[in-house]
């Protein structure tokens, strides 16, 4: 179910406020976070975080494409390397 | 012979039956087509009049984006999904469902046809 609108967006206040010191200072910081269930705000356009993936930091630089999506959706938690081969599996039994 | 929005050409099915065959249209927008433009649901298609024939078009046109346009529309929404990179369009890029469903069974409308492992039995004999 889609969250009610008269709620707004859901942000972390700890990483507006950050965001925001960032953005004011000017300096091309790269923001840590570990909130990945943060929306990406529009005044996060052009800023750089980076977003804890379980195990390591993953750099996402937030384009207007990205507005409306959680930060989250960037960093994946998941690894993938493929299944191997059966042949390859009878020989390790 | 009734061509409405491009190459639908359905005949000899009740209207709004036949409007389902258009892309982006199916039985709630086409009997809401029906009885905008006042046209009897158990009619034909070739028993429509020219001047019905252009209300339904005129209709469709209005409100509703179909055939190709819609096809565009919704192969630009995956495609700007897989551009950012985010997790859906990860997804989209695999061929895997999107929206969280399980893929340890089933899945078969996104992953195709089951392809068996070969040397799978000689496993489950040894």
């Amino acid at each position: 179910m889609t969250r009610s609108v008269w709620k707004g967006p859901f942000v972390d206040q700890t990483l507006v406020k950050k965001a925001a010191k960032v953005s004011e200072s000017g300096k091309r910081e790269v923001i840590k976070t570990w909130s990945r269930r943060s929306t990406i705000l529009p005044s996060f356009i052009g800023l750089t975080f980076s977003v804890y993936n379980g195990q390591k930091f993953i750099p996402v630089s937030v384009n207007e494409n990205m507005v409306g999506h959680k930060f989250g959706e960037f960093a994946p938690t998941r690894t993938f390397k493929g299944h191997t081969p059966a042949d390859k599996k009878v020989e390790s039994k | 012979m009734a061509r409405i929005s491009g190459v639908n050409i359905p005949t000899n099915k009740r209207v709004c039956i036949a409007l389902t065959y258009i892309y982006g249209i199916g039985t709630k927008r086409a009997s809401d087509i029906c009885t905008k433009a006042s046209i009897n649901q158990s009619k034909r298609v070739n028993q429509l009049n020219d001047d019905e024939i252009t209300k339904i078009r005129e209709l469709i046109d209005k409100d509703f984006i179909v055939e190709g346009d819609l096809r565009r529309e919704v192969s630009l929404n995956i495609k700007r999904l897989n551009d950012l990179g985010c997790y859906k369009g990860l997804r989209h890029r695999k061929k895997l469902p999107v929206r969280g469903q399980r893929t340890h069974t089933n899945a078969r409308t996104r992953k195709g046809k089951a392809v068996a492992i070969a040397g799978k039995k000689k496993v489950t004999k040894g």
